[in-house]
């Protein structure tokens, strides 16, 4: 999946992928889609989650070689 | 936008793990766009003493229960398997080669994240805590009593008492 900014969460726990990403959007423009690269497998249900809170898209979620990415959508500001 | 969902929690345990998953939720809170606010209270207060600093209190009593309820979040034990400090110990190591923050580090986060940090006055009076803005870390903003507390909690969509 494409993806205009990439954020590096290997090695890091819930919450902090959660947090990263959350600071990380401040940055991001409308409609830019974030890839977040995480070891962590609780992200696999944690993003989708933080997209339901906070109404951003989440677009899918791609596992290889315990590295999992997730992508997300920024859809407001 | 709409006014933000609020999360409150009243934090009457001094526990290491229970003060660690109390921060975790509130940074996780404030990522999904909540207003966190945490209420300390009884052994609670231990989490956010300074770390530095005499032994603070009116009376022989109320300085003897600082002596040894000395608190400071580096200074907090688990609650199981403690052994005399060693399983904390091993924790706080396991902690940080696995890249978490310690509890002095979520305060700071937490605070910086814009978390509501609140003292109980009355448990503070009880037990001698005097004066509060010495014996409280700087990110301490607020003291109050319960009605604070409660009215918080009034309008708050999540509650958790730990």
């Amino acid at each position: 999946m494409k993806a205009d900014q990439s954020l590096d969460c290997l090695g890091l726990y819930c919450p902090m992928p959660i947090v990263k990403t959350a600071e990380r959007f401040k940055k991001l423009k409308k409609g830019e889609v974030l890839e977040v690269v995480a070891d962590d497998k609780g992200i696999k249900l944690d993003m989708p989650a933080w997209c339901q809170a906070t109404g951003h898209e989440f677009l899918g979620a791609e596992e290889a070689g315990g590295e999992i990415k997730v992508y997300v959508k920024k859809t407001h500001d | 936008m709409a006014e933000k969902e609020k999360l409150t929690m009243a934090i009457l345990s001094g526990d290491m793990e229970r003060a660690l998953a109390a921060f975790m939720l509130a940074i996780t809170g404030v990522s999904m766009g909540m207003e966190v606010n945490m209420f300390f209270t009884f052994w609670g207060l231990n989490i956010i003493k300074k770390n530095e600093g005499g032994i603070q209190g009116r009376g022989l009593m109320r300085k003897m229960l600082n002596l040894m309820n000395r608190g400071g979040s580096r200074r907090l034990k688990l609650s199981r398997f403690n052994m005399f400090g060693l399983g904390t110990w091993m924790m706080k190591k396991l902690m940080k080669d696995t890249n978490m923050p310690s509890v002095d580090e979520y305060i700071t986060m937490a605070h910086e994240m814009g978390v509501n940090l609140i003292g109980c006055t009355t448990t503070c009076g009880v037990m001698g805590i005097a004066p509060e803005e010495k014996t409280f870390r700087s990110e301490v903003e607020n003291l109050s009593g319960a009605t604070y507390f409660l009215n918080l909690a009034r309008q708050s969509k999540v509650v958790l008492f730990i």
